[in-house]
């Protein structure tokens, strides 16, 4: 049987704001009865572009063609009514709902029947080998269920084309074989299924082709029989920019942070970061790589105090009072106070460390509100400190009065890492803190970090470019679904073995689970 | 005496049940409307003023007056008054994203001074020496019952004795109970109280519903209002009269559960409990004021008891009080 294109990417192009180029003249097929795979790192443009198939964004350029007839998909209206469905990582379900509730909602199909549309949904869950409850209400519901109710909505509407956005990421071992039981039995039965993933053994095994996007950029689609992990390891990271990131011989290096066998458990129980164990030293920047979500946050979190840990023991040395304490057993302030400083930008920028309805010098008081001894409060120091932080980091901003959330992003990351280096900290943890920046920026704080690094800090940077921790970092560390998957020299490393080294976690730790 | 006080709790309760079913509906489009105690009011004043207006054409005389316009144009006016009042909350709260906390409590408060204007109003037209006005011909037509009511004995006068208000308040509270459990339209709004983003995404038009449910809701409540002064007050209006009946309402929402079929034994049992007081002997004044605590208390421990049991249906809508901004996905 001659395969048949289901739907047809011609030099898309997709642009946010001026700057921000997120996808540029990509070329994509994929087939009916077929399963294409969408490999990229974080921030390739794998969902931008998947996004602008089912209606959430519009291309700024290029054509998409279903069923070779072009189409306008202007709404996810426009992609349902060319049986589109696509399936996002963040779930729109609500909860106090049943899963029939759920999957109806919204539908205008003649009267309202409930055990009638109940009676069809079994018939898709017999059909494609689901297992679920329809009148299971969503929040007694496991993450696994949940999603599995988000496939059955856009089947249930008809869809014929499915996205999935990183699908298996909240998914155990077991639930991700079941899930691809389930896709491949809708692949025979001729629905293109498009899956958004960086994980390079679920491409090997249920893909049929594979897409592989960079930094927005279409590399090329190679068949999945025909290839192995290098050669995609190859095509996501790309070859090696050279930066120029001024990178000096660490001195008097000491331990300072010894981290033991840490485990952490979420709130959903589930183990988010696994045995955990390495050492920050002073006068090196550390660098930790990879996937996002893979743990980065609640390693920081377990250091600076903000995670309750399940096992294990965080050392510091202390360098004034050569002492050695447990900060398992310390309040998150009793760890600020030991100098441990954490800057963190998630992806909202203003989640966590500043408050966007106060001003520049409020958020400064953050951090030295309990310093005053009079009834009230010490306005003078952090005013001075804010216009400092303003004038060195080029902050643009009318004044240090204005609010926070008037600033534009990158302007709101210089103030967060700028207070926490102020403080003059033994340990720096920073987080993305060039996310969003521009290059002028960026090497801004690159430079406060070599900074900080001379004067015999331990920092800790948790980066997303490999190019950039390869230039910056001593060491780097690499993390994959909780836990530590290698340590490489920042000098000697690849950027291959890098990549490997954060994909290939999931093999082994399905592996061992299956063990 | 126990008819007596059950027909008399009913009396009492009817107006927080509308206002009940009224505060549910538009709560369920995720709004918590705390200008309802302004809504009733301003439906009832409505209320009057239709009917003061037609007593008044009629030349105040009985016998002129058409019994369906009688009726008829009093409910218009009411509902026309608390519509304005759910549609001027609906324009701030869901168009301009006001906080919905503070508009609804200067509703209430906008409300009992549009009231307390027109009654005045009223007042100084028919010039009385006592600071009401009375509409009493319009209350004996709304109060009519069925002529053998009277006949039947005690089943007479506890199932048969009330206006056709306190009928309509138990009708709307049923079916408003049926649309949000069985029908397409109360699943819709349900999402859209529960988790707007999802609603919009599965193609719901999330502001109409908001400001449907609002307005809809509103009149109902409205209608508390004029059940009030026509059956409960025998058509006489004086300023202020009207008492806290719609906080009580708010208190009542809580008390069922948001579930409209359990706001109508609610509503009876906080109308016995408000009415408690007479019918103990030896209280004082003071101790009086104690009992008219009852409902409220009685709120509490519901709120106690369901807090412990957390069981995720009977809490309220998730994004209740929360404004829906498209972009903040």
């Amino acid at each position: 049987m001659a395969k048949q294109a289901a739907i047809e990417l011609k030099n898309i192009t997709k642009t946010f704001g001026a700057k921000v180029i997120a996808n540029k003249n990509v070329n994509l097929t994929a087939y009916r009865g077929e399963i294409l795979s969408i490999l990229g790192e974080n921030g390739s443009g794998k969902t931008t572009l998947m996004n602008m198939i089912a209606g959430i964004y519009f291309p700024d350029e290029g054509q998409i063609f279903i069923d070779g007839q072009e189409a306008v998909i202007a709404s996810p209206k426009d992609a349902f009514a060319y049986k589109i469905g696509m399936i996002h990582q963040h779930f729109k379900l609500v909860d106090v709902f049943t899963a029939a509730e759920n999957i109806v909602l919204g539908i205008k199909d003649g009267p309202y029947d409930l055990k009638e549309s109940t009676a069809k949904i079994r018939e898709i869950c017999d059909k494609y080998g689901f297992e679920l409850d329809p009148e299971k209400k969503i929040y007694t519901m496991s993450v696994s269920e949940k999603q599995t109710v988000e496939i059955i909505k856009v089947l249930y509407r008809g869809a014929d084309i499915l996205i999935l956005d990183e699908p298996t990421a909240v998914l155990t071992p077991q639930e991700t074989a079941k899930l691809f039981d389930v896709l491949r039995r809708m692949r025979d039965d001729g629905k293109c299924i498009i899956i958004i993933t960086h994980k390079l053994h679920e491409v090997l095994s249920l893909s049929d082709r594979v897409s592989v996007l960079l930094k927005g950029e279409y590399v090329g689609t190679v068949n999945t029989s025909e290839t192995n992990e290098s050669q995609l390891t190859e095509m996501m990271v790309g070859k090696k920019i050279t930066l120029d990131i001024e990178r000096t011989e660490p001195e008097n290096v000491t331990p300072r942070i010894v981290v033991e066998n840490i485990s952490c458990i979420n709130r959903e129980g589930a183990k988010v970061l696994d045995n955990i164990s390495f050492t920050a030293n002073a006068g090196e920047i550390l660098g930790i790589a990879g996937i996002a979500g893979s743990g980065q946050r609640e390693l920081l979190e377990s250091i600076a105090g903000l995670q309750k840990l399940s096992e294990g023991n965080i050392f510091y040395h202390n360098p004034k009072t050569e002492c050695i304490d447990n900060l398992k057993d310390k309040t998150p302030i009793e760890i600020r106070n030991l100098g441990v400083r954490l800057s963190f930008v998630p992806e909202d920028r203003l989640g966590m460390g500043l408050v966007a309805n106060m001003d520049i010098t409020d958020n400064m008081m953050l951090r030295s509100y309990r310093k005053g001894k009079s009834l009230f409060l010490e306005r003078k120091a952090p005013k001075d400190l804010a216009q400092k932080i303003i004038e060195e980091l080029e902050v643009v901003t009318p004044g240090v009065s204005t609010p926070v959330r008037r600033l534009s992003g990158g302007n709101v990351q210089k103030i967060l890492v700028g207070r926490e280096i102020a403080s003059s900290p033994t340990v720096l943890m920073a987080a993305y803190p060039v996310r969003g920046l521009d290059i002028n920026s960026s090497y801004l704080i690159y430079n406060l970090l070599n900074e900080q690094k001379k004067r015999g800090v331990a920092v800790i940077f948790v980066g997303e470019d490999l190019d950039v921790l390869l230039e910056l970092c001593d060491r780097i560390m690499v993390i994959g679904s909780g836990s530590i998957t290698g340590i490489v020299d920042g000098r000697t490393a690849t950027k291959e073995q890098v990549g490997l080294l954060m994909t290939k976690t999931s093999d082994e730790s399905v592996g061992d689970i299956n063990e | 005496m126990i008819i007596q006080m059950i027909t008399r709790a009913i009396l009492i309760g009817v107006p927080m049940l509308y206002g009940a079913v009224g505060e549910i509906v538009t709560e369920k489009s995720g709004h918590l409307n705390l200008g309802i105690p302004g809504i009733m009011y301003v439906g009832a004043i409505g209320g009057v003023s239709g009917a003061f207006l037609y007593e008044r054409a009629c030349g105040n005389v009985i016998e002129n007056m058409n019994p369906f316009l009688a009726v008829f144009i009093p409910l218009l006016c009411s509902i026309i008054g608390s519509v304005i009042m759910g549609l001027i909350y609906s324009f701030l709260t869901v168009t301009l994203r006001a906080n919905q906390n503070v508009t609804g409590l200067a509703l209430t408060t906008f409300g009992i001074g549009l009231g307390n204007f027109f009654g005045a109003s009223l007042i100084k037209i028919v010039d009385s020496e006592v600071p009401t006005v009375a509409v009493n011909d319009t209350s004996d037509i709304f109060c009519s019952t069925l002529p053998f009511a009277d006949n039947l004995g005690w089943f007479g006068e506890l199932f048969l004795s009330y206006d056709f208000l306190t009928y309509l308040s138990v009708i709307i509270a049923v079916i408003t109970s049926y649309v949000l459990s069985q029908t397409r339209v109360g699943l819709n709004l349900r999402a859209v109280g529960e988790s707007p983003a999802t609603a919009d995404a599965a193609g719901i038009n999330v502001t109409k519903y908001k400001y449907l449910a609002t307005c809809i809701g509103s009149a109902i409540a409205g209608l508390g209002g004029l059940q009030y002064v026509m059956s409960y007050a025998d058509g006489g209006w004086s300023n202020d009269a009207f008492g806290d009946r719609g906080w009580m309402a708010i208190a009542l929402v809580i008390f069922a559960l948001w579930k409209p079929h359990m706001a109508i034994a609610g509503a009876f049992l906080f109308g016995a409990l408000c009415n408690a007081n007479n019918y103990i002997n030896g209280l004082g004044t003071e101790t009086q004021e104690l009992f008219k605590m009852l409902p409220y208390i009685v709120t509490v421990i519901v709120l106690v008891i369901t807090s412990m049991r957390k069981k995720r249906e009977h809490q309220p809508p998730a994004h209740l009080g929360l404004a829906y901004f498209r972009e903040e996905r």
